[in-house]
């Protein structure tokens, strides 16, 4: 699928706005409603604007930012490195489930699959969460996804991994308990 | 060379992402051809990963959209 931006002029949706045409600015964001919601679930480690960005990487720059900063003002979470592991911090064993069945995607109708997915990607840490709900929810590059959280590729790499590893251990158990006899996509 | 599961493990996201470099693709595959777990923990994490990605999992709440514009125009009306 091509990139909302590859579809459309953003940079003169973006020049008629700033010309005066502000009412463009909502021609402009619609495309990016989910992921503006997607990233208001996330709130840290924000990207100062950069002109070459492309305007939905920027987007998800201000949301985090805007998100964070309201959050700092209810003075709700904690620092970043008295709550989270650092990225060094040693492997995660996945659950080990020798007779795992896959599950269909049919089950996403049950809303409470969607609540256990739901759950399990707003629980992790905050580090992770970024990184998966860039690359694995809204579909970014691993480039993309650095920009966006002004982090290193590696960095994007290793959070991913961890996110991913997070997730498998916490959701592999739940799903199969949930549909236990089925198989689903085959490995490709 | 031979590598064991938890060296597999390291390598499960590199290898959904299909960005491991090839000797260690190999040693991947080659475990994961006679190794049940890991091949079980590798489509859990894949199928994982479809799921999540589905957009009903992260589905905009009803009225987001009419609540977002709403204050937008705030903003926008608050900045001219």
């Amino acid at each position: 699928m091509a990139p909302i931006s590859d579809l459309r002029d953003e940079a003169r949706m973006i020049a008629s706005i700033v010309a005066g045409e502000s009412h463009l600015f909502h021609e402009l964001i619609r495309p990016y409603e989910r992921r503006v919601y997607v990233m208001a679930l996330s709130f840290r480690n924000l990207a100062s604007f950069r002109g070459e960005a492309k305007f939905g990487t920027w987007l998800v720059s201000i949301t985090l930012n805007e998100a964070r900063s309201r959050i700092r003002h209810r003075d709700t979470i904690k620092m970043e490195s008295l709550d989270e592991p650092p990225d060094d911090e040693g492997p995660i064993s996945p659950a080990l489930l020798r007779d795992w069945r896959e599950i269909p995607s049919e089950v996403l109708e049950r809303k409470e699959v969607s609540l256990l997915l739901h759950q399990a990607v707003t629980a992790l840490p905050p580090i992770y969460r970024e990184v998966f709900t860039l690359r694995d929810v809204e579909g970014m590059s691993v480039n993309e996804a650095a920009g966006a959280l002004d982090i290193s590729i590696a960095s994007v790499k290793v959070r991913l991994h961890r996110a991913r590893m997070m997730l498998q251990k916490t959701l592999a158990p739940q799903l199969k308990r949930i549909s236990p006899k089925r198989r689903w996509w085959t490995w490709s | 060379m031979v590598i064991d599961c938890k060296h597999v493990w390291a390598h499960i996201s590199g290898y959904l992402d299909q960005n491991l470099p090839p000797e260690v693709l190999e040693q991947v595959q080659k475990h994961l051809e006679h190794c049940e777990i890991c091949s079980a923990i590798l489509d859990s994490t894949r199928n994982i990963l479809i799921l999540t990605a589905d957009e009903r999992v992260f589905e905009l709440p009803l009225g987001f959209s009419e609540r977002l514009h709403a204050r937008l125009e705030q903003e926008i009306d608050g900045m001219s």
